[in-house]
């Protein structure tokens, strides 16, 4: 494992971390070579998260756009409602395996901590989730769900008080109980070996994603669409379509108010090459190297970098990632809810408004695959917000 | 001299190596702050630059790089102010830069280190940057005469020594788990740390990570060739208040003579 993706990746963090990151690789590749943990982590993914999600033919989207095919990849439809839950219990079983007995992760819109806190009931180990301030307040019920599970929540009032901020204060915790826990991180970021090994346990949406397609279609799709925060669902996703060089892969970034605003979280499309949260790959920066705030209506993709394999598969053409504003995502969101009756979550929202642009443009003997990350319940109050409408939920 | 020798140098008796925020509160008070030191009898100055997501900071540091970049510092601000002190009345006390890589990145490598070296910085101390990661940077800091300055941690064990051995300027030797911050124990066996560098390297080695009282300067100079203390100036010169620098003036004074 060389740890990089062209110029992107490496292990950019304390010398107190090092020899634990050398110590998961050396972990991860005992456990990959063991039959039964690959049988025990199929098991969890079949029995306990209801793998495999369907690929659902979209219908009324479908005729609605007039173009291509649309087929959504169910991952809400996976228990706790979204992508997390296939990394979470892969890493939560490495857990076991290195004998730790404590998780600890970061959390934007909660699905994350949501899906470590549900692991870590079900396999008995101590859990604590660190949540920006902000996002603690937009995502009130989430932050109920992981105390119900068990976890504590620490809500982090440094910085920005989101995603990147929750991040630092996991990475700070782990250098203080490096011995017995594990950060249980959520994305394919960070050093070597986490974009890998999240990667490989996302990489079941792909295979099962390729399988599903040409069970019903008579060739591959022209393009499988995904929203990209740090990109673990998208990553999983293209990885099933990584060699099929006809198959167009779109990543789909939280432009905020707009790219051309400073309101923006799109980093492919406004960021530069750096290196931050253990990794070299593009940030949101300012003049001096120093992080930029970043906004998006959605708190999973309130992110200022991307994760390194994708700003490699950026560099090299193999993907294409374009920006989708707060707004276009709003409206995506509606649209999913009321002609196919599936609220998405805002992030996966991001794709169906690439997607309600792309599929019109395509004839009618194609397909397109959206990956619809997770469920849109958490965001429900949310959007009414953003509507102008304000909902009393207690 | 070579910035190595210079840095070396300040190791001739134990070392008082002082750490400040650049820029906190703002870029004159660090001017003041630094000449502050050298008259305090501090033996080597660290000057940490301000970043957005210091993560291996506690919170007195954090803070005080908050406050920094609120006031607008930046690395060239601060390249400026090393320039401006070496060229005018300060001295052959060395000085390294505590940075992030992002920042040096953002502005190039070759610029900064050449920068670096012009203005006088002997050594840099980047915390996300650790041995595998070198190579980054190396070439370019050796070739502009600028000491990278290595890290050893509790956990690094078998690193240690790999570690040591490419050492140069001295070794950071951090005291315990987690962040930079004010501690009241430090149970790290440091005498089994240190005596694992000196197998393989006579670098000068320097503790820090949680040092702010007299007995803990005592107990680590007598293991190690020097402390470093961060966080508890730090959280001195966060009161700006009438008799912020005599205060500060007192505690390191009191620290200095602690040195064993």
């Amino acid at each position: 494992m060389s740890g990089r993706f062209g110029q992107h990746g490496g292990q950019y963090v304390p010398e107190t971390l090092m020899n634990e990151l050398h110590n998961l690789e050396r972990e991860y590749q005992l456990a990959q070579e063991d039959p039964d943990f690959g049988r025990e982590l199929t098991e969890l993914f079949n029995q306990y998260a209801g793998r495999p999600s369907p690929l659902y033919f979209a219908r009324t989207m479908t005729q609605d756009l007039a173009g291509a095919k649309v087929y959504l990849k169910r991952e809400d439809l996976n228990h706790t409602g979204s992508h997390k839950i296939n990394n979470v219990l892969g890493q939560a079983l490495l857990t076991k395996r290195m004998g730790k007995t404590r998780v600890i992760a970061e959390t934007g819109a909660g699905q994350h901590g949501v899906a470590t806190a549900t692991a870590a009931a079900l396999l008995g180990l101590e859990c604590e989730i660190f949540m920006g301030w902000e996002d603690t307040q937009r995502q009130a019920l989430n932050v109920y769900r992981m105390e119900l599970l068990g976890a504590t929540v620490h809500p982090v009032t440094s910085g920005t008080q989101t995603l990147k901020d929750a991040v630092n204060e996991a990475m700070r915790e782990w250098t203080t109980r490096v011995q017995d826990t594990h950060y249980l991180m959520g994305s394919v970021m960070g050093p070597h070996p986490f974009p890998l090994i999240v990667r490989d346990f996302q990489a079941v949406i792909g295979r099962e994603a390729r399988e599903q397609v040409l069970a019903l279609e008579p060739k591959l799709p022209h393009s499988v669409i995904a929203c990209v925060g740090g990109g673990s669902n998208a990553i999983g996703i293209f990885h099933g379509f990584l060699d099929d060089g006809e198959v167009n892969l779109v990543g789909c970034e939280a432009a905020g108010l707009g790219v051309d605003t400073d309101r923006t979280a799109a980093t492919i499309a406004t960021g530069s090459l750096g290196i931050f949260h253990g990794m070299k790959s593009y940030f949101c920066q300012g003049d001096a190297g120093q992080i930029s705030p970043v906004h998006s209506i959605s708190a999973g993709l309130d992110y200022p970098g991307i994760g390194p394999e994708h700003a490699w598969l950026h560099d090299t053409g193999r993907a294409t990632y374009v920006p989708i504003t707060d707004e276009e995502a709003v409206e995506g969101f509606e649209y999913l809810s009321c002609t196919e009756g599936i609220i998405p979550a805002i992030e996966s929202a991001h794709a169906i408004a690439y997607a309600r642009k792309l599929v019109p443009t395509l004839p009618s003997d194609e397909s397109v695959i959206v990956c619809l990350s997770g469920r849109g319940d958490k965001d429900v109050a949310a959007i009414a917000r953003y509507r102008g409408q304000q909902l009393e939920e207690s | 001299m070579t910035a190595s020798g210079r840095l070396r140098k300040a190791f001739d008796e134990k070392a008082f190596i002082a750490f400040i925020t650049g820029g906190d509160p703002d870029m004159e008070a660090t001017r003041r702050y630094v000449k502050l030191l050298v008259d305090t009898g501090v033996d080597l100055i660290e000057i940490g630059v301000p970043f957005s997501d210091p993560i291996a900071e506690g919170p007195s540091i954090q803070a005080s790089s908050a406050r920094a970049l609120q006031s607008g510092t930046t690395l060239d601000r601060l390249l400026q102010l090393v320039l401006s002190l070496r060229t005018q009345d300060l001295h052959t006390v060395p000085i390294v830069l505590m940075t992030y890589l992002n920042p040096l990145h953002h502005m190039g490598y070759d610029k900064f280190f050449q920068q670096a070296g012009a203005s006088g910085v002997d050594g840099v101390i980047i915390p996300d940057l650790p041995f595998e990661e070198h190579g980054e940077v190396r070439d370019i800091a050796r070739a502009a005469g600028v000491c990278l300055i290595s890290m050893i941690a509790p956990t690094s064990r078998d690193r240690i020594r790999e570690i040591a051995r490419e050492a140069e300027g001295f070794i950071y030797l951090v005291s315990s788990l987690g962040v930079t911050g004010v501690r009241s124990d430090i149970t790290t066996d440091i005498p089994a740390i240190v005596s694992q560098i000196r197998e393989v390297t006579d670098v000068p080695v320097a503790v820090g990570f949680g040092i702010s009282t007299p007995t803990q300067v005592a107990e680590m100079s007598t293991h190690a060739d020097g402390v470093i203390v961060g966080s508890a100036l730090v959280n001195i010169i966060a009161t700006q208040d009438h008799d912020t620098d005599q205060r500060l003036t007192d505690y390191i004074t009191e620290m200095v003579a602690s040195l064993s």
